[in-house]
C-alpha cells in the first residue's frame, strides 16, 4: 500500500540529530520497554507472521503514522493485531478488564520458551521448487503496481531499471503472507544506480541496493 | 522526533501520559487474562537491553579485519560465519556483510519499516527508525553522511542497502591505517556502532587516544 510507511526520497521531514552513539540508551522510557516487550511476547503466540505485523502498523491514517514515534507505532499494531485475532475484544481494549479467559488453545510462553524463541529465530527461506528466472547480471524492471494490500517494493524502485548482483534464495512473498498464504519466491538483491532512480536530482555516484522478489520483477 | 518523544529534563513525579497509561493498560489486561507472563515480558528487555548490541558485531568485524580467512567466509556465507560466535536468533536469521574499501563505501537503512540485524547491533537508534533518516538515505547518502560529519571523496560509490527482506546488513568499515599488529580486542575499541551501519568510519587510532584523555 501507498501510505506513510514508504519513506524512500520523501521531502521535508527535517535533520537527522542523531543522539551521541555513546550516551544514547536502548529504551529512553519504561513504557518503551512494555511496548517492546508487550509486541514480541504477544508475536510469540503465533496467531499473526511477522508481514502481519508490519501491515499492522501501515494501516494507520499516514499522519498519524509519521507523527507517531516509534514503538507508538509499534503499541498501535499489536492493539490491532489483538483485536483483530480476536484475542482480546474491543470493549476489553477500551476498558482494560478482562471479560474472559484466553483460550484454551493459546500456549503462553515462558521466560525460557521466549528466549529460545527469539535465539532460534523464524528463518524467511524455505524449501520449494522453484526455478529463478532471472539470472546475476540480468537487467530488470520493478513492475508499475500499486497493491493495496502490503508489499516489499518501495515506491521509488517502482518503475525503474536494475541490475541483479544476486540470488539470496526462495523466500516467503510477504504480499501474500499477509493474508495468510505462505509461498516462496526466488528472492534478488537488485541494483539501481541513483541517477535511474532519482534523475538529474540523484548522485550518480552512488547506488541502492533493494531485495526484490520475482514477482515485482519484469525483464528490462 | 529525535528523542521518541521523551523529554530528558522531565521532572518524574508529573502524572503519567497517555502513551504510558495506554501500555499500563494493555499490560494488565494481557497479564490478567492469561495472554502474557509478565516475567516473560522482563526476560525480553533483559535480553536486549543488556546482552545483545554492538558488542557482538564489534567481534565479527575485529576477527574480519585480523584473520582473511574469516573474512572470506562472512563473504561466502554470512550467517554461518557470524553463527560461529553464537549470534544467531530474530532479525539476523539471514545475513550478509558488505565491506568497505578505498573506493566503495556501503551504508543500510530500511526506507519501509525499521529492519536491523539484531543479533550484531541489538536495537536500534532512534535516528535509524526516524523518518528523516529512512527518507533521505537512498535519495541523498552523501547528504545524509555529511549529517554524521562523514565525508567522502567524490569517486567513491556509495552503495545504500535498503532492508525491505529478512536479509539484514552489517558493514565491514575499512581498517584504519597505523594499526599493523594490533590484536582482535585492540581493534574492537574502534569500532563503533554507527561504522558497523555505516554513516561513519571506524575511529583512527588518534581519535582513540583523544577520547581517553
Amino acid at each position: 500500500m501507498n501510505s506513510g510507511h514508504d519513506l524512500g526520497g520523501m521531502h521535508g521531514l527535517g535533520p537527522i540529530n542523531p543522539e551521541p552513539q555513546d550516551e544514547e540508551p536502548v529504551f529512553h522510557a519504561d513504557w518503551e520497554r512494555k511496548a517492546f516487550s508487550l509486541t514480541l511476547a504477544t508475536a510469540l503466540l503465533g496467531r499473526w507472521n511477522i508481514d502481519m505485523g508490519r501491515h499492522s502498523r501501515e494501516r494507520q491514517h499516514p499522519a498519524r503514522y509519521l507523527l507517531n514515534t516509534y514503538y507508538e507505532n509499534w503499541l498501535t499494531g499489536t492493539e490491532v493485531l489483538l483485536k483483530e485475532s480476536g484475542l482480546v475484544t474491543t470493549e476489553e481494549m477500551a476498558t482494560g478488564k478482562p471479560q474472559g479467559p484466553a483460550p484454551n488453545s493459546i500456549h503462553v510462553p515462558s521466560p525460557d520458551e521466549a528466549l529460545n524463541a527469539v535465539k532460534a529465530g523464524g528463518p524467511a527461506d524455505i524449501d520449494a521448487p522453484v526455478q529463478a528466472q532471472y539470472a546475476v547480471g540480468d537487467a530488470v524492471r520493478v513492475k508499475n503496481f500499486h497493491p493495496q494490500g502490503h508489499t516489499r517494493a518501495p515506491r521509488y524502485t517502482r518503475g525503474r531499471v536494475g541490475v541483479i548482483q544476486r540470488l539470496h534464495g526462495i523466500h516467503v512473498f510477504p504480499d501474500t503472507h499477509v493474508p495468510g498464504v505462505t509461498e516462496g519466491y526466488p528472492l534478488y538483491s537488485v541494483r539501481f544506480e541513483g541517477d535511474e532512480l532519482w534523475g538529474p536530482d540523484g548522485d550518480a555516484k552512488s547506488a541502492v541496493y533493494a531485495d526484490l522478489w520475482e514477482p515485482y520483477l519484469e525483464p528490462a | 522526533m529525535p528523542h521518541d518523544g521523551h523529554d530528558h529534563d522531565h521532572d518524574h513525579t508529573e502524572p503519567p501520559s497517555d502513551i504510558e497509561l495506554r501500555v499500563k493498560s494493555l499490560e494488565s489486561l494481557l497479564v490478567e487474562k492469561g495472554l502474557v507472563n509478565p516475567a516473560t515480558l522482563d526476560a525480553l528487555v533483559d535480553r536486549y537491553e543488556h546482552h545483545v548490541g554492538p558488542q557482538n558485531g564489534r567481534k565479527v568485524v575485529a576477527r574480519a579485519w585480523t584473520d582473511p580467512e574469516y573474512r572470506q567466509w562472512l563473504q561466502d556465507d554470512a550467517s554461518a560465519a557470524i553463527g560461529d560466535f553464537g549470534f544467531k536468533g530474530r532479525q539476523g536469521e539471514h545475513m550478509v556483510c558488505v565491506e568497505n574499501g578505498p573506493k566503495v563505501h556501503n551504508l543500510v537503512v530500511c526506507t519501509l519499516c525499521s529492519c536491523y540485524p539484531w543479533t550484531v547491533l541489538g536495537l536500534p537508534p532512534v535516528w535509524y527508525k526516524s523518518a528523516p533518516y529512512r527518507s533521505r538515505a537512498v535519495a541523498d547518502p552523501r547528504g545524509v553522511l555529511a549529517e554524521f560529519g562523514t565525508v567522502l571523496d567524490g569517486d567513491v560509490d556509495v552503495r545504500v542497502w535498503d532492508s525491505t527482506s529478512e536479509m539484514r546488513y552489517l558493514v565491514i568499515p575499512e581498517r584504519p591505517a597505523g594499526t599493523d599488529g594490533w590484536t582482535a580486542e585492540q581493534l574492537e575499541q574502534l569500532i563503533t556502532r554507527n561504522s558497523m551501519i555505516g554513516v561513519e568510519q571506524a575511529k583512527t587510532p588518534e581519535e582513540l587516544k583523544g577520547a581517553a584523555e
